[in-house]
């Protein structure tokens, strides 16, 4: 019982620190039809930016309390820093290419991030540290679930990736620019011939994204120490995630997130050994079944 | 047609090349070191930069001829040492090409270098091909000497095995009840091997202990929810762990808050580095170990004082962790063989000196020594470092071995103390020459007949 | 015309590298075993971008080559040159015309993404066979060609020329093969596959051809690599080094065979002296020199070569 409780419980801790990231990256896909590798990079840098704030917070005596606020600044400067110079500077100029080049030039940029994280950081672990040895992660305290201890802080990223999915779902869905935004991803030619402004439609997305994937590594940072080449390992799961769920959906990258959360529980309970590729094993399983993901639209057939 | 006068160019440009390098290289003006360690990537923070950091600060030194005794010649038998730093990342079939160029494109007279295993096992065979003298300053696992052998190719610092086997006899020596043992290892060659020495030694030495749970998380992983869940559920006396870097302080900030150390004592064979990082994180009474006599472990001596003082001099007041002990054993390994053998040359010279061309003799006898006097000199040799005194004893005497230490951690005052600490001697830790490190352990760590 | 043109310049190419040979440094020979061993698998990964297909798990093909290399070594003790490039073509085309089946019907980045889940689970297989040395690898000997010793001063020489001698062969041949009927369709599937289907031609079965080749080509350069460099490891399944794969393919343009193999040489090149030079900051050079590439020369660095414009 403890045990099936316990996947349960870190299953849907981990399906929702997932899903935080894997849903910017599947927007970036639906709307601009670009599987963005730097996305890895902003997750990163995200965190970095974090333990920097939340470390001046703390220099400064401020109350602990107050870096919680310090993570989401954190993010909020990084979207707002990177996704003008990344899609301004560089995506729009590529828009109508090959799909795979789109990848490649998001891979490029991934590189050239890498080694700006490193110039900027250093090669140093970093992590969250108050005067007197605490992290936003131990802050809020704990819960007991049949005999297992766990830090509230967990809860908060569980709001967190629930409060993203549904906002997301209520803008594209109840707002005017989500319906606009749905026009675009249905046809961006048509949509520019109405009127629309495609191109503030795909800046707006890139940031929102980009926010999302910091907004992930922000929320991160406090568990755990932030390591250049943190973005390698996240990109992959969350293309993964995004892979199962089908691209470009919303509720995809949830049940994606959800599935690879509880096969990665359910493996490190019952079969440690196979963890490591587990993931990998439900991404080709789910694709074998349904090809193009769970969750995934007909499309036009163009003779 | 174009690429083919292009290409013919380019081998043209290159022949030239060749040639001109080939006529500069016949006077000695300094002693050429390729420096390889990792300057990106997960291990670059903890192993990578420090390692750097020492080999700096260490070259920088003996140039000036400013090492305590025996080691007060500058340089390389009086020749100053030459620094060529390159990236230990992007793989093993990456770095063999990258040795390729250090070697054959930059000429240099030695390679010390290599933190990764596999980087190791791949090295040590091209290092033979090309007939150039290789130090191995980091990298633990026991295959390089126990499955192959080697003469260009020299380790100055024990293998892996050491830190299994004293990790389980410190255990039986201070924690004799505990019975049920955890393991959470990075599932990579280094963490498996880790844990099967481990869990080997500690059956060989008790056989009613319980394996309650294995944890293999990926290398770099960074969340651990899960697995301390079902660390947690396991109820271990012990949780024994070789996690390093990043994933080590990831695992204690995510395990720390959940009291997962409240029934458990933990153990962490390559902790040391970290004691100063994680203040207030590592619970009292974890046994760290730091990969031999290295760090808090080293004994007193004019030689660790010196590398404490270069070192903090570059690493703004840090003190340097067990790889920059490494790089000293490395670095000092070489010196000593490379002086060892001009004093086997002037020593030859002298009875020699009623000869006639008595100036061309000893000239001939102070010239830096070739490569192969250089390996002479090294194998089998024991020279002291910084950790206490290295003994080039096995493999041929090409792999060093050394005693090792673990404490246990005691937080006051705001500093990570170590206490509790145990020496354990070479020979109780490292298996005789032409035995290999499982079957020594499996065979209850017999030794001679 | 241009097809005799290409075959005259492949010829001309091997003779003056078997002629260069023994008279180059032998960094440039070891640089140049690199970048052929390379530029075969990223023919591979031309044939496949042709047919309007990227692999992001090509390096699944590569590894295997390289492991049946190894293996054959291990269990039967044959370390014979040809044998393990033999042994690698053999596993490779097992192996990819049963995963063909499945694959084949995928596209885009379907494709792309199984091709990356079916890579990264010989990776979780490798690492935990300890008996393969887990992530560590284990090293590879090859000790005669033909029944002929070949160890000693002139390995590298020797296993550079066979090197370049397969390079001809395999370029010719895929250069023939894009020629004929069916190497023609590729093209033709990359721009409509219904249109195909309409003209009586099966896409599936071109798909599987073409990927079967393409695979085989990767494991010929991975059985290659592994003699090459003596060691092989997990590492060459794990994604980086497919989407690297990728790199040098999208940086070469795929307008002709010459394109991979001249690119394989840039890309190691560049990445050698980065290395070298520039050892903090070279994954920075390598993404500036890919954007640049990307953005200015859209068809690859073959467009250098090429008056008129090819289609990308």
């Amino acid at each position: 019982m403890t045990e099936f409780v316990a996947v349960l419980v870190d299953g849907i801790v981990y399906a929702s620190w997932l899903f935080i990231i894997a849903v910017g990256l599947t927007l970036i896909y639906g709307v601009m039809k670009i599987l963005n590798i730097a996305h890895g990079s902003l997750y990163a840098l995200g965190a970095f930016a974090a333990v920097s704030c939340a470390n001046a917070w703390f220099a400064q005596g401020y109350a602990a309390m107050g870096s919680f606020a310090m993570l989401a600044v954190a993010a909020i400067a990084v979207a707002l820093v990177f996704a003008p110079i990344i899609e301004r500077g560089l995506l729009r100029h590529m828009y109508g290419k090959d799909e795979v080049v789109l990848v490649l030039v998001t891979y490029a940029l991934f590189l050239i991030l890498e080694d700006f994280i490193k110039l900027v950081w250093g090669v140093d672990p970093l992590f969250v540290q108050g005067p007197n040895y605490e992290t936003p992660y131990s802050l809020l305290g704990n819960f007991d679930v049949a005999g297992l201890t766990y830090p509230n802080y967990n809860l908060l990223l569980v709001g967190v990736a629930i409060v993203a999915g549904l906002a997301l779902a209520w803008a594209l869905n109840r707002t005017r620019s989500g319906k606009l935004l749905l026009a675009v991803i249905h046809d961006r030619e048509v949509s520019a011939a109405l009127g629309i402004n495609v191109g503030r439609m795909y800046f707006v997305t890139f940031t929102i994204g980009a926010f999302l994937a910091a907004l992930g590594g922000a929320l991160t940072a406090p568990t755990v120490s932030v390591v250049t080449g943190m973005g390698a390992e996240v990109i992959v799961m969350a293309f993964a995630v995004v892979v199962i769920g089908g691209l470009g959906s919303l509720p995809g990258a949830a049940l994606g997130a959800l599935i690879v959360g509880m096969v990665r529980a359910a493996a490190v309970h019952y079969a440690p050994e196979v963890e490591l590729f587990s993931v990998y094993f439900v991404m080709a399983a789910v694709l074998i079944a349904r090809p193009k993901g769970l969750f995934s639209g007909a499309e036009v057939r163009k003779i | 047609m174009l690429r083919s006068i292009l290409r013919s160019a380019v081998v043209c440009c290159s022949l030239l090349a060749s040639l001109s390098t080939g006529a500069l290289a016949a006077q000695k003006t300094s002693v050429k070191v390729g420096f390889v360690t990792f300057l990106s990537g997960p291990a670059a923070g903890p192993f990578g930069v420090p390692a750097k950091l020492a080999a700096e600060a260490i070259v920088d030194s003996l140039n000036r001829g400013e090492a305590p005794a025996p080691y007060q010649i500058k340089g390389f038998g009086g020749l100053p040492i030459e620094l060529v730093i390159v990236d230990e990342a992007g793989g093993a079939s990456k770095q063999v090409a990258e040795f390729r160029t250090l070697v054959q494109r930059q000429d240099v007279d030695l390679v010390i270098g290599y933190i990764g295993s596999g980087d190791c096992l791949a090295v040590a065979p091209i290092a033979e091909e090309v007939k150039r003298l290789t130090v191995l300053f980091d990298c633990g696992t026991p295959r390089i000497f126990e499955e192959g052998s080697y003469k260009y190719v020299f380790r100055t610092r024990p293998h892996a095995t050491m830190d299994a086997v004293a990790a389980a006899l410190y255990l039986r020596d201070t924690h004799p009840t505990a019975r049920r043992i955890a393991g959470i290892n990075q599932n990579y060659a280094y963490g498996q091997d880790s844990w099967n020495d481990f869990e080997a030694s500690i059956k060989a030495l008790n056989p009613d202990v319980d394996i309650v749970t294995s944890q293999m998380p990926k290398f770099g992983a960074g969340q651990y929810g899960s697995e301390i869940s079902a660390l947690f559920a396991a109820r271990p006396d012990v949780i024994h762990s070789s996690l390093w870097g990043g994933d080590l302080e990831a695992f204690m900030l995510q395990a720390q808050p959940r009291n997962l150390f409240r029934k458990s004592t933990l153990v962490l064979v390559a902790g040391e580095p970290y004691l100063h990082r994680l203040p207030g994180k590592i619970p009292d009474g974890t046994i760290v170990g730091a990969r031999g006599t290295n760090g808090v472990y080293a004994p007193d001596s004019p030689l660790k004082k010196w590398l404490v003082d270069i070192y903090k001099t570059r690493a703004d007041g840090l003190a340097p962790n067990y790889p920059a002990y490494s790089v000293a054993e490395a670095f000092l390994g070489v010196k000593a063989a490379w002086e060892k053998a001009i004093g086997k040359k002037i020593g030859s010279a002298i009875p020699m000196g009623a000869a006639k061309n008595v100036k061309e003799e000893m000239d001939k006898a102070y010239a830096p020594p070739t490569q192969d006097e250089v390996i002479a000199a090294f194998e089998h040799s024991t020279f002291e470092s910084p950790s206490g005194k290295v003994q080039m004893s096995l493999g041929n005497g090409h792999q060093a071995v050394t005693g090792t230490a673990y404490g246990a951690t005691h937080f006051v005052d705001g500093v990570v103390k170590v206490e509790k600490i145990r020496y354990y001697k070479a020979d109780e830790v490292t298996p005789p020459a032409g035995v290999k490190s499982l079957d020594w352990i499996r065979s209850g760590f017999k030794r001679g007949n | 015309m241009t097809r005799d043109r290409t075959v005259l310049a492949l010829l001309v190419v091997v003779a003056v590298l078997l002629a260069a040979g023994p008279f180059l440094p032998r960094w440039m020979i070891s640089l140049f075993n690199v970048s052929m061993g390379y530029g075969i698998v990223v023919l591979g990964m031309m044939l496949l971008m042709r047919t309007g297909l990227v692999s992001f798990g090509h390096g699944l093909y590569y590894c295997l080559g390289a492991y049946a290399a190894g293996m054959i070594d291990q269990i039967w003790n044959v370390s014979d040159m040809l044998a393990m490039i033999g042994g690698g073509i053999v596993v490779t085309a097992v192996v990819s015309t049963i995963l063909g089946f499945l694959l084949s019907k995928y596209r885009e980045i379907f494709f792309a993404m199984l091709s990356l889940a079916f890579s990264m689970i010989l990776y979780g297989l490798l690492v935990k066979s300890a008996s393969l040395g887990s992530t560590d690898g284990f090293n590879v000997a090859a000790k005669t060609l033909a029944g002929m010793d070949i160890t000693g001063k002139g390995l590298r020489l020797t296993v550079y020329s066979v090197t370049v001698v397969v390079m001809g062969i395999a370029a010719l041949l895929l250069h023939r093969y894009l020629a004929s009927h069916r190497g023609r369709l590729a093209g033709a599937i990359r721009d409509n596959e219904l249109r195909v289907e309409y003209m009586g031609a099966s896409v599936r079965a071109t798909v599987h051809v073409n990927y079967v080749i393409s695979a085989v080509l990767a494991g010929i350069g991975g059985a290659l690599m592994a003699i090459n460099i003596g060691h092989i490891d997990p590492e060459m399944t794990y994604w980086p080094q497919s989407g690297e794969f990728v790199f040098i393919a999208i940086l070469s343009g795929t307008a002709s065979v010459f394109a991979p193999l001249g690119g394989a040489l840039v890309f190691e090149t560049v990445r050698s002296f980065a290395y070298e030079y520039s050892p903090n900051t070279w994954q920075m050079v390598l993404g500036i020199t890919m954007l640049v590439v990307m953005i200015f020369l859209p068809g690859g660095l073959w467009s250098l070569f090429t008056r008129k414009k090819v289609a990308a």
